[in-house]
């Protein structure tokens, strides 16, 4: 079919970006974090070091922890809010289902750091929640707690994340045969008792896609805390950021990173194998 | 198109009427495609909606089903009205022309399914789902996922799940039309002692009309969302009622008369008839066409010389087309050697059929 010289020639380009891009500066983070650094410079110096400061220092512990905490509250959250609009614009939208599609999508071209400042101004103190309470008379002072908290975070992050949940749920309820549906009712199931033993058995494998992509991208968020967070709400992600700009430990950074890059691949895998043990046909 | 059917009598079953459907309209959007369709389904028949894709016969049994709702007109089940119930509520099973198994349970689950969500005591259900799966025959994939099985298999799945439930009338969407020819015929004779076995009412879909005179007590043809004849399979052969039941039920010569007193004429044919006066279509089978000289001497059987054009030998009988004087026939004889030239053939008048449109 094609010559042998045709195909080492199309390959190279993608080789080349994927090594250059993405498997060496693996290799460089992977090296930097036996590495260390003293009087400000980094000394190529093969050692564990960063991996024993890890383990030693209680604050990275619990830095983790909020951040496992955070990205386990915004799946869930996104679950909740992306589940039922994934279900109702599969099953009961009709012929609106374009039109809401897209209105789904949408968020996605606006700029993360445009999403991250709406909420900004909607949380802020003198923002539209604030203005809102008080016309409402509900408050007198304008409350100060929505902004800059792990609530501002997870909300931020939700909103975000949700279109990440709901495509992959949409796409697997789409691909449910509708006779199967039809097959349900007709055995004497109700609509509800269909729900439980047919739509979301074979929704399975969206759900654990969706859950995956909120709980990964939530892992390595650094923007949403910077934006709407505050010191009682900073991540991992976070960390890492700092060590490499003003901290200038990027051994330490890159430390960090290896391990949420290895519980990453973990959690891929692990999800991967429940999507095929759940994926039939 | 939207004329006023003609005024015909709803057809009525010999036994007591299990399901009635009464002047059933449904429209999608501007698209009718059933047009005020009444029948009356016996207890224990074996019904067969016959007609081709788009004739509306599909659409019926899913509102007996309860997966499309009628824009007018009403369903009767045992004297109570179907219509206005949804379809888990209905004492109606479905067999589906794909057979819509769900993927992600075993065989037995399957079965199992419309035992454990209408509440049956969970005691009696491995039973059930064993007897279910015997009666087909096939007890020892209990185990297996529907996707490893064949088609005739899943077939047989879908057969047991919708039997186990013991319903009062089984729906089946052109349930064999996804199998080979060999293992359709099978199913077709397992099918039929399977019904008269467990007496239950069977409305089965075709679009195949062999399929449907091997399988059915009645059947029903419908042409453009409306029924065109109900009898049963010898009666809509012998006695069809329109050209369309005579060329779609087997295959027929059309003859364009004029009946004037008791004498229909076309070209140099005559006969007598007593259908009334006026040009009138009659259908004549080809195996009424036979040689004269063979034919059982009726005494006032038309005879008629006409030249043959092609013979098809088939085995155990020859198929020909002759030609009487630039009209011409399709005849099938017994198997009788090479035919050339000139012959006399001839037929018995009450074989021509007259239609009524």
């Amino acid at each position: 079919m094609y010559s042998r010289l045709y195909k080492t020639v199309v390959s190279i380009p993608p080789l080349l970006w994927v090594g250059l891009f993405l498997l060496l500066p693996y290799a460089l983070m992977f090296a930097h974090s036996f590495w260390l650094v003293r009087d400000g410079v980094i000394v190529q110096q093969w050692n564990f070091q960063n991996y024993a400061k890890l383990l030693q220092n209680p604050v990275y512990a619990k830095v983790f922890f909020r951040t496992a905490r955070i990205a386990a509250s915004v799946t869930l959250l996104s679950l909740l809010l992306g589940y039922p609009l994934a279900y109702f614009m599969s099953f009961h939208a009709g012929i609106r289902k374009d039109l809401l599609y897209q209105l789904v999508i949408v968020p996605l071209w606006v700029s993360y750091l445009v999403r991250g400042y709406a909420w900004k101004t909607i949380l802020g103190s003198d923002g539209v929640l604030n203005g809102f309470l008080q016309y409402l008379h509900i408050t007198k002072e304008p409350l100060s707690f929505f902004l800059y908290s792990s609530f501002a975070v997870i909300l931020t992050l939700t909103h975000i994340y949700t279109p990440f949940v709901f495509l992959p749920l949409y796409a697997s309820l789409e691909h449910i045969p509708r006779n199967l549906i039809e097959a349900s009712h007709d055995l004497g199931a109700s609509p509800r008792a269909t729900f439980f033993r047919v739509i979301l058995p074979l929704s399975i494998p969206g759900l654990l896609a969706g859950a995956t992509f909120a709980f990964v991208l939530t892992l390595g968020d650094f923007l949403g805390p910077m934006l709407v967070g505050g010191p009682s709400s900073i991540m991992i992600a976070n960390i890492v950021q700092s060590l490499f700009g003003t901290a200038y430990d990027w051994p330490l950074g890159a430390t960090i990173a290896v391990g949420i890059l290895l519980l990453t691949i973990a959690l891929l895998f692990l999800t991967e194998r429940l999507e095929k043990r759940w994926a039939f046909r | 198109m939207t004329t006023a059917p003609p005024a015909r009598p709803i057809p009525s079953p010999p036994g007591g009427v299990l399901l009635e459907v009464r002047d059933i309209a449904k429209r999608f959007g501007s698209r009718e495609v059933l047009k005020h369709i009444s029948l009356k389904i016996a207890s224990g028949e074996f019904l067969t909606l016959l007609g081709e894709s788009g004739s509306g016969k599909t659409t019926l049994l899913r509102l007996i089903a309860g997966f499309e709702q009628p824009t007018s007109g009403e369903i009767w089940m045992d004297g109570a009205r179907l219509d206005s119930l949804p379809p888990y509520k209905r004492r109606v099973n479905t067999v589906f022309q794909n057979y819509a198994l769900f993927p992600h349970l075993s065989v037995a689950d399957n079965v199992a399914y419309g035992l454990r969500v209408t509440g049956s005591p969970s005691s009696e259900v491995p039973a059930r789902v064993d007897a279910a799966l015997r009666m087909v025959k096939m007890q020892e994939y209990s185990a297996a996922r529907p996707s490893r099985l064949s088609g005739g298999q899943q077939q047989r799945i879908a057969l047991a799940r919708a039997l186990v439930n013991r319903p009062e009338l089984l729906l089946l969407d052109e349930p064999l039309s996804a199998l080979d020819a060999n293992l359709r015929k099978q199913m077709q004779g397992e099918l039929k002692s399977l019904q008269r076995e467990l007496g239950i009412t069977f409305l089965f879909v075709t679009h195949d009309q062999e399929e449907a005179m091997a399988l059915s007590d009645r059947i029903a043809l419908l042409k453009d969302g409306a029924l065109e004849q109900v009898a049963s399979p010898r009666e809509i052969y012998a006695r069809p009622a329109t050209s369309y039941t005579a060329q779609f039920i087997g295959q027929t010569n059309l003859l364009r008369a004029e009946v004037r007193d008791g004498i229909a004429t076309s070209g140099n044919l005559r006969w007598s008839s007593n259908a009334p006066n006026g040009p009138t279509l009659f259908s004549l089978r080809p195996e009424s066409i036979q040689l004269a000289a063979e034919a059982a001497a009726a005494p006032n059987a038309v005879r008629f010389q006409a030249s043959i054009r092609q013979q098809v030998f088939t085995g155990s009988v020859e198929q020909l087309e002759v030609d009487c004087a630039g009209q011409l026939f399709r005849a099938r004889i017994p198997a009788r050697g090479v035919l050339t030239g000139e012959h006399e053939f001839a037929f018995d008048p009450v074989e021509a059929v007259p239609l009524s449109e």
